[in-house]
């Protein structure tokens, strides 16, 4: 495969490609500048001076922490479900056979291949029907719901790759089922589990469409957002508080892909 | 020996554990029925119960009608509800939100092609990671911010009208705004912008699976194509897009089935004219017509049935 080396890609493709990835990026770093801006009342291009003033007012800005601590509340508990929903529904697909396998992978995914709305309508309806108040649980119910299928898939891509005689050779050898899971099974799906753990987050601490229908009064981060995006009251605090949401979510994201790059990611492997 | 086995028909070459963790453990490896079921149980509960519990509420409440003059639901099952979806407005809203789905499905897979390409084909090592967090990273940050970001971009003051400025184009930018459907007041307030969030929000979702079905594609076959005397363009059209097809179907169910339920960005970035996602929150909302907003809501499921089972035949599942 001596020509591999030589490969020389078309330029038209090298400026189509590096195209499309600056029309991915470049509104994000815009984020960073209008964070900086002196201007208050309107979004003018090229900001008229720069300042870190507003990091000051929006850190003193009480609604924001609010709004921040309900969102990593939700997120944390919604993540702890969704961990052990997954992660059992996870085991029993991948090491089993038994009928209908097929339907409770569906039945997983269903929640976030329906559009958000149909989710959260469904819900509140539901809410409505049994009565039940709003507050930080029906939240959580909502979210732990379409996080669970985040979990299911790391856990279930590792399951994969997971052999299953190592099991057997732990049972062989004396193991208990418990002592197997902790010593055996828990350190080979470990680092999938805590991936999942972290997307699971970042979809949690990010969602909105849910949270419009089952959050009730309470306000979490991405509805503080929302509604700062309909009625924009203090412009400046918003360009804050987006560019600390960019930054926070990155780096999930980057732990999460550091942990599952191996072996996952192998290029032209395919299934 | 025999009244041992009798007497404890279970015991085999080893002695059973001691302890309940063992005992439980024991009972776990003799009946992995049992495991099994412990283990489907609460998962299966939570999303039958919780999700396809509330689903089918809502999707029952389309059966029933709202009576026109006291403005209450009226709990007999009638279809003169969806008899209201196919009327003027309500089939405009439809027939609205397919086109821009249809239209942002395309356009993310002419702008995806050339990304994943580049990225399954040419890009090696560093390079790859770097595409692969290139698209992952924007794909995972937050909707909102990316909306507020579009919003900054599009606004009238915003960057948008400065560069055709700077460039002496402002007539450019001025004769688009003026084209009767999809122009308006300024960008953000035009079917133009709302289209170009769209792209942007789910451009992700669609370069993903292109990219795994493009790696797959084996690199002698458009050796071969080319040593048998094709064109690129022709190797293209009859090697490289058909094998690629099952990946850029799976990619536009995530971006017709997100833009199909979308009601945030039309909000935000958009004319007054509704889209489904709108016209379901508004019928909840504040309309009060549940019966409507849950008929509006089959919709989408039902568009996306047809879809995917559509998808299922071009092989779209064995590429997600």
């Amino acid at each position: 495969m001596r020509s591999d080396q030589n490969l020389r890609s078309p330029i038209l493709l090298k400026i189509a490609a590096a195209g499309g990835l600056l029309f991915l990026h470049l509104p994000i770093l815009l984020i960073f500048v209008y964070a900086f801006t002196t201007e208050e009342k309107s979004y003018q291009w090229p900001p008229p001076g720069l300042t870190t003033r507003w990091l000051a007012v929006a850190w003193n800005r009480p609604d924001v922490w609010s709004a921040l601590t309900l969102s990593v509340q939700v997120a944390c508990i919604a993540t702890a479900i969704a961990l052990v929903l997954g992660t059992l529904c996870a085991a029993a697909v991948s090491q089993t056979k038994f009928f209908g396998r097929e339907a409770i992978s569906l039945l997983v995914i269903l929640p976030i291949a329906l559009p958000g709305i149909i989710t959260g309508i469904a819900l509140r309806s539901a809410f409505s029907l049994f009565d039940i108040p709003f507050s930080v649980w029906t939240i959580v119910l909502g979210h732990a719901t379409f996080c669970v299928v985040v979990v299911y898939n790391n856990a279930v891509a590792r399951f994969r790759r997971t052999s299953g005689s190592l099991i057997e050779a732990s049972m062989d050898l004396g193991a208990d089922g418990f002592q197997t899971f902790r010593h055996v099974i828990l350190p080979n799906i470990g680092t999938a589990l805590l991936a999942g753990g972290m997307l699971a987050f970042a979809l949690s601490f990010d969602e909105v469409i849910v949270t419009t229908f089952t959050g009730g009064q309470q306000a979490t981060l991405p509805i503080w957002m929302l509604e700062e995006l309909i009625r924009p009251r203090q412009r400046p605090v918003t360009n804050v508080v987006a560019m600390v949401v960019v930054l926070v979510t990155f780096l999930p994201i980057l732990a999460a892909y550091y942990l599952t790059r191996d072996g996952d990611q192998i290029a032209g492997s395919g299934k | 020996m025999t009244a041992l086995t009798v007497g404890k028909p279970h015991s085999s070459i080893l002695a059973g554990r001691g302890g309940f963790a063992g005992a439980l453990s024991d009972a776990f490896w003799r009946h992995p029925k049992l495991l099994l079921l412990l283990m489907l149980a609460p998962p299966l509960l939570w999303l039958g119960i919780i999700y396809v519990g509330s689903l089918l509420a809502l999707l029952m409440q389309s059966f029933f009608a709202i009576d026109d003059f006291s403005g209450v639901v009226s709990y007999e099952p009638t279809l003169a509800t969806y008899g209201q979806l196919l009327t003027g407005t309500n089939l405009d809203i439809i027939l609205r939100t397919v086109l821009m789905a249809a239209l942002v499905t395309l356009t993310s897979a002419i702008i995806a092609f050339p990304i994943a390409y580049y990225a399954a084909r040419y890009a090696k090592g560093r390079w790859k990671a770097f595409f692969y967090l290139g698209v992952m990273l924007p794909l995972w940050s937050s909707y909102l911010v990316k909306i507020y970001a579009w919003k900054l971009i599009l606004a009238k003051e915003g960057i948008v009208t400065w560069i055709f400025a700077k460039l002496n184009l402002s007539f450019v930018l001025d004769a688009i705004l003026s084209l009767p459907v999809v122009g308006g007041n300024s960008l953000s307030v035009s079917y133009l912008g709302t289209f170009l969030v769209f792209v942007y929000v789910w451009l992700p979702y669609m370069i993903l699976p292109t990219q795994a079905a493009l790696e797959r594609v084996p690199r002698n076959l458009i050796e071969a194509s080319a040593d048998l005397g094709a064109t690129p363009r022709q190797t293209f059209r009859t090697v490289l897009l058909p094998l690629a097809l099952p990946g850029i179907v799976a990619g536009s169910i995530f971006t017709f089935s997100l833009t199909l339920g979308d009601y945030i960005i039309p909000q935000i970035i958009g004319s007054s004219r509704l889209f489904i996602g709108q016209a379901v929150y508004a019928q909840q909302g504040t309309a009060g017509n549940v019966p409507l907003a849950a008929a509006f809501s089959v919709v989408p499921i039902v568009i996306m049935g047809i879809y995917l089972t559509v998808a299922k035949r071009l092989g779209a599942f064995d590429a997600l």
